[in-house]
């Protein structure tokens, strides 16, 4: 019996720091097939970006290989001369990167970039050069190819430019191509087309692909295999109908469970709203140049919108969808420009005496945990920062309620005089949590709360916010821009596009039966799960048909 | 790229107007009668009145402002009290002498410690680094009066190759004015070796982190075409910045070496005059290098698209 | 614990030799720095004399730590009233902003036209050469430059969500420029004040060589350079060794720096 040859054997790879001795990839063994589409899945230090920039003999300047080897269309790299790996480098080996914003060159054209690998790679002459690139940026769908060609990187969106980078990589047909995190900077609905572009390109082409990426459920929806790796070991490997369907290894299982699911719908009493938005408009004045004002920008045309005690309002939309803006509206942190935000049935304005009482009742939690408390406070002090305004209370009752907030949020007292940076990011989204509700608001505004988070962290987050918000009963507006999680916390959503509400509804109503073509597009991009007997999932992919935008 | 550059000039208006009110307030502040501190102690009563009714002494600040800026714009920054000459000659024949050394330093200074910086960055905490940091740091450490004193005493004292004090300018003997001119440079050349070797350094750190310097490699360049296509003209950005800084503190702190190796440049003349109290003159000489350093940071940010097209967007 | 950097450790050794030099000086000298001796005239380094002595038989030790004393204490408070200047102005315009901002910027802006050296030179023309002149003519030179380091960390920091969270907490503008904006700025200012240090003992040391800073007798590693240039060729020392604490201390304070940057600021490397 004679299997294919694999076209990348990695065979018992271990890393370590260099000086310091700390493995950080430990004794892995991967094989890829020629064509085959095989997905790393892993969160922060599970070495899975290191493993693949091996492959390319591009890792950072402290890692060492200590033992293994990497074997590529039959020849040892780690014996390959350092010229012969340089010829295989973009010409049989291709990897795209995680930052559009980053990986292409400021100051050369978009033409010089990718010239630069043929013309290294290839023995064909300057015109045959252009045509071949043109011909490749109008297969990414880049609509003026001819202009792009003589532009620079920054006169493209993010999206756009992940397709440049993959019209540069594609171009010199690469055997394998790696795609490290290719998607994850980019909208919902852009990571959508780009990633469904490259499995397009790579397909058409034979190319084999190993697609790094913490997104368990959008490797699954493209690979034939999966490999779960977790600091620096693999855990468990195989295809990935298997694998979802019974998962072997714990952490595998646990991955699994941290995937944002629906639970049941609770019942809402019909009560008047705690917050009520009418007619929201928020302009952004246009900036003063020189000799004339750029025109401004409306952010929200006219947002209603009311949310009611106890409920879990979630707000989606992609960037410029003016989800953002509204939270901050809400929050007081901007001015709108007209409409009125109600707060308990009475308008709110900064001058009004009910703007005290507003503002000890408003609470908001951000979205990046490493920028939302400030790195020279202790924990202790963050927190008790939030009862400083609180009228009548007593300094040791503020001591007891920081002390039992902790608690609370599964920190414990030891961690009031620890600083910010000596905590992980989810225990700092847990600072930020309990800063929120150590004043019993009635209301709390989370912009992002978990986007910044690891995937099983994502879920623990998510959970401690539901107990509490069950326990305290304030009202909250969620904002993201990943269904899943809103789909989990939310009793109303609210999806939002271009400064406008394009459609509002219970959740179970909203996501089973959406009426407007971007919520179907939004839609189109998250998995439903079922749970399966092996204590697996299966992923089921709603309105696979909805037409990219 | 032109509303880029007309922005640019038009910004630098109000930095002069600024500059220029700041010297005239400058030498205001000094009490007494402006006339009197101008034309010295011995000054002939008649001349005194005279010049009173140029400034518009007797008129409101503003106004003597605007007589003072209208003479200024017409080339007349007054006449010196010591020597009587006009100072606007003076100022700028004695420019040309300090600027020749200045350019020279700088541009040989540019062209030897830029690529020594990015070699050094390229191979951090490399031997090679190790060592050019090292002596960036001990050439930034020595002041540039004790380096040509050091110079003076061995190239000149002691082994007697080069001339000690003097200067020759160029119209009389081109050959000696180059001689004159060698350990003044130097000495300038090897302080800015560290100012900037450390800067091209730092900067090409920055840009060695970023993906498309990765990506740069993925494609299967050779190490020297990533570094000198891709990381040089990103990394430069900061470094062609702080050239026409440099450019501009070594006029303002000329003095110094001019002292040292008696060149009588701009910095002699300005001292001099702070010493003999001839205030129209040292008026000249800050309200023409600032404009000068204005000027040089203007044709610095107009020159910066060539090294990153993304500051022409905003 | 790690151990200090190689850099951290000979800039400390530097700086602290000279900082005990300088405490020493201040109250003991092994001769009066000013007591002139025509019998000792430029007297080569020696066992009574150890860095020997100038054209007025005046022991060069003992200027050299006197003039230790007095650019220390200038070129501190010089740091000083130019760091507290420059962080009022920076942090009050970069939170402000508005046309105050606007305003106080183009005019910072314009005093950064003029080179350093060249706004103390001019100041100095104004306030005349002495201890207190220098003081304030450095000081003021050099507060544009804090400014403007200020208000960027500043503007930096406001886009920071803890300062929104702040806002949202109900706290007053003034409430959080000071309890979340001047901490934050500590660790940018603590890197500027040790490079600054240097810049400033660099120019004091050329204004006194100039013979625009603090006036003879007194000594300062300045003005005894000066001093040295005519009896360079018989008196070699005279023209070495206040060079070559100016340098020293100059390396220190610049490794030192490099330490201060790397450990608390890894942003401005090389600036």
């Amino acid at each position: 019996m004679s299997t294919p040859p694999n076209l990348l054997d990695i065979r018992t790879l271990s890393l370590a720091v260099a000086g310091l001795g700390r493995r950080v990839v430990n004794d892995v063994s991967l094989s890829v097939a020629p064509g085959e589409i095989v997905g790393i899945v892993g969160e922060s230090g599970s070495g899975k970006t290191l493993v693949a920039r091996t492959v390319m003999g591009l890792t950072p300047p402290a890692i060492r290989r200590i033992a293994g080897s990497i074997v590529f269309e039959g020849r040892d790299l780690s014996s390959v001369p350092a010229e012969e790996l340089r010829s295989l480098r973009g010409a049989r080996i291709g990897m795209v990167f995680q930052e559009p914003m980053t990986s292409l060159n400021p100051s050369m054209t978009i033409g010089r970039q990718l010239d630069e690998g043929l013309a290294l790679h290839r023995a064909l002459d300057a015109a045959a050069r252009r045509r071949l690139i043109l011909d490749m940026l109008t297969r990414v769908g880049i609509r003026d190819p001819e202009h792009a060609f003589e532009a620079y990187p920054h006169q493209f969106s993010g999206g756009m430019r992940q397709r440049m980078m993959l019209a540069s990589v594609m171009l010199l047909e690469p055997a394998l191509l790696i795609a490290d995190e290719p998607t994850t900077a980019l909208d919902a609905v852009v990571q959508r087309e780009v990633i469904e572009l490259m499995v397009e390109l790579t397909r058409a082409r034979g190319t084999a692909v190993l697609m790094i990426s913490h997104d368990l459920a959008m490797v699954a929806r493209y690979t034939g295999r999966i490999i779960v790796m977790r600091e620096g070991e693999i855990v468990e490997q195989g295809r990935t109908e298997d694998l979802l369907r019974c998962p072997q290894h714990p952490y595998t299982r646990k991955l699994l469970a941290a995937m944002p699911h629906r639970l049941p719908a609770r019942p809402r009493p019909a009560s008047a709203p705690v917050v009520e938005v009418r007619q929201l408009v928020v302009d952004y004045p246009g900036r003063q140049r020189l000799f004339r004002r750029e025109p401004g920008k409306r952010a929200l045309h006219g947002i209603d919108l009311a949310v009611r005690p106890r409920e879990v309002v979630g707000v989606v939309g992609g960037s410029g969808s003016g989800k953002t803006t509204l939270g901050r509206c809400i929050a007081g942190l901007l001015k709108p420009s007209g409409g009125e935000i109600l707060f308990n049935g009475r308008p709110i304005h900064r001058s009004d005496a009910g703007w005290k009482a507003y503002r000890l009742n408003c609470q908001m939690v951000f979205q990046d945990p490493y920028s939302s408390l400030d790195p020279r406070m202790t924990i202790g002090e963050l927190v008790g920062e939030a009862l400083r305004l609180v009228p009548g209370m007593s300094a040791a009752e503020k001591a007891s309620r920081v002390r039992d907030v902790l608690a609370e949020v599964g920190l414990g007292e030891a961690f009031a005089t620890r600083y910010p940076h000596e905590l992980s990011g989810g225990q700092r989204q847990r600072v930020a949590i309990a800063r929120a509700v150590v004043r019993r608001p009635s209301f709390v505004i989370a912009d992002e709360p978990v986007s910044a988070l690891d995937v099983t962290v994502r879920a623990q987050v998510l959970e401690l916010f539901a107990e509490l918000q069950s326990r305290h009963g304030f009202s909250c507006l969620f904002i993201s821009h990943d269904l899943g999680v809103v789909e989990q916390v939310a009793d109303r959503v609210v999806v939002m596009q271009h400064g406008r509400i394009v459609e509002a509804g219970d959740r179970d109503s909203l996501f089973d039966r959406p009426q407007h073509p971007y919520t179907r597009l939004l839609l189109s991009a998250i998995p439903a799960l079922e749970t399966t007997a092996e204590g697996g999932v299966r992923l089921k992919w709603r309105f696979d048909d909805a037409p990219l935008a | 790229m032109l509303r880029f550059a007309l922005t640019r000039i038009l910004m630098a208006v109000p930095t002069l107007l600024i500059v220029a009110v700041s010297v005239f307030a400058l030498i205001r502040l000094i009490p007494g009668d402006p006339a009197a501190l101008m034309l010295g102690d011995l000054a002939d009563p008649a001349n005194l009145a005279e010049l009173r009714r140029k400034l518009g002494l007797d008129q409101s600040l503003a106004a003597q402002f605007g007589i003072w800026f209208g003479h200024m714009l017409t080339g007349d920054l007054g006449t010196s009290i010591t020597s009587g000459q006009p100072v606007a000659g003076l100022v700028l024949a004695k420019f040309w002498i300090s600027a020749r050394v200045v350019l020279a330093a700088v541009l040989l200074a540019s062209l030897v410690a830029v690529p020594a910086g990015m070699i050094a960055a390229w191979r951090q905490n490399s031997l090679t680094d190790l060592a050019l940091v090292g002596t960036a740091t001990l050439l930034l450490s020595i002041p540039t009066f004790w380096l040509g004193l050091l110079m003076l005493l061995l190239f000149g004292l002691k082994l007697g190759w080069l001339p000690v004090i003097g200067y020759v300018g160029f119209a009389e003997d081109a050959g000696r004015a180059l001689l004159y001119m060698i350990m003044p440079v130097a000495t300038l050349f090897l302080h800015e070796i560290g100012v900037l070797l450390r800067m091209a350094r730092a900067s090409t750190l920055e840009v060695a982190r970023l993906d498309y310097i990765t990506h740069a490699r993925a494609k299967g360049l050779r190490e020297s075409t990533v570094l000198w296509r891709h990381a040089f003209k990103n990394a430069f950005g900061p470094t062609w910045t702080l050239i026409g800084i440099v450019l501009g503190n070594l006029l303002g702190g000329i003095a110094v070496v001019e002292t040292v190796f008696t060149i009588p440049g701009l910095g002699r003349l300005l001292v001099d005059s702070i010493f003999a109290r001839d205030y129209p003159v040292i008026q000249g000489c800050m309200l023409f290098v600032a404009a000068v350093y204005v000027l040089v940071n203007l044709i610095v940010d107009l020159c910066y698209p060539v090294f990153d097209p993304r500051v022409t967007a905003e | 614990m790690k151990l200090p950097a190689p850099n951290a450790l000979l800039g400390s050794v530097i700086v602290g030799g000279l900082i005990i030099a300088a405490a020493v000086g201040a109250v003991w000298t092994p001769y009066d720095p000013l007591a002139i001796d025509f019998k000792a005239r430029l007297a080569a380094p020696g066992a009574a004399h150890w860095l020997g002595t100038d054209e007025f038989g005046r022991d060069v030790l003992s200027r050299l730590m006197a003039g230790a004393t007095t650019s220390a204490w200038i070129s501190l408070l010089t740091v000083i009233s130019a760091i507290v200047a420059g962080t009022a102005i920076g942090v009050f315009t970069g939170y402000v902003r508005g046309w105050a901002d606007r305003a106080i910027m183009a005019c910072n802006d314009a005093l950064l036209a003029f080179p350093g050296i060249l706004l103390a030179l001019g100041l100095l023309a104004v306030v005349g050469a002495n201890p207190y002149g220098i003081i304030l003519a450095l000081g003021l030179a050099y507060t544009p430059s804090v400014t403007r380091i200020v208000r960027g960390t500043v503007l930096g920091l406001r886009e920071k969500e803890f300062i929104e969270a702040s806002r949202v907490l109900g706290n007053s503008e003034s409430y959080t420029m000071w309890r979340h904006i001047l901490p934050n700025c500590v660790a940018p200012l603590t890197v500027l004040a040790t490079s600054m240090f240097g810049w400033v003992l660099l120019a004091e040391s050329a204004l006194s060589f100039l013979g625009l800073g603090v006036p003879p007798p007194a000594p300062t590693w300045g003005n005894m350079l000066s001093a040295a240039r005519p009896f360079l060729e018989q008196a070699a020392w005279l023209g070495i060794f206040p060079g070559l604490c100016i340098s020293l201390t100059l390396l220190g304070i610049n490794l030192l720096g490099d330490a201060v940057r790397d450990r608390l600021d890894p942003r401005m490397r090389g600036i």
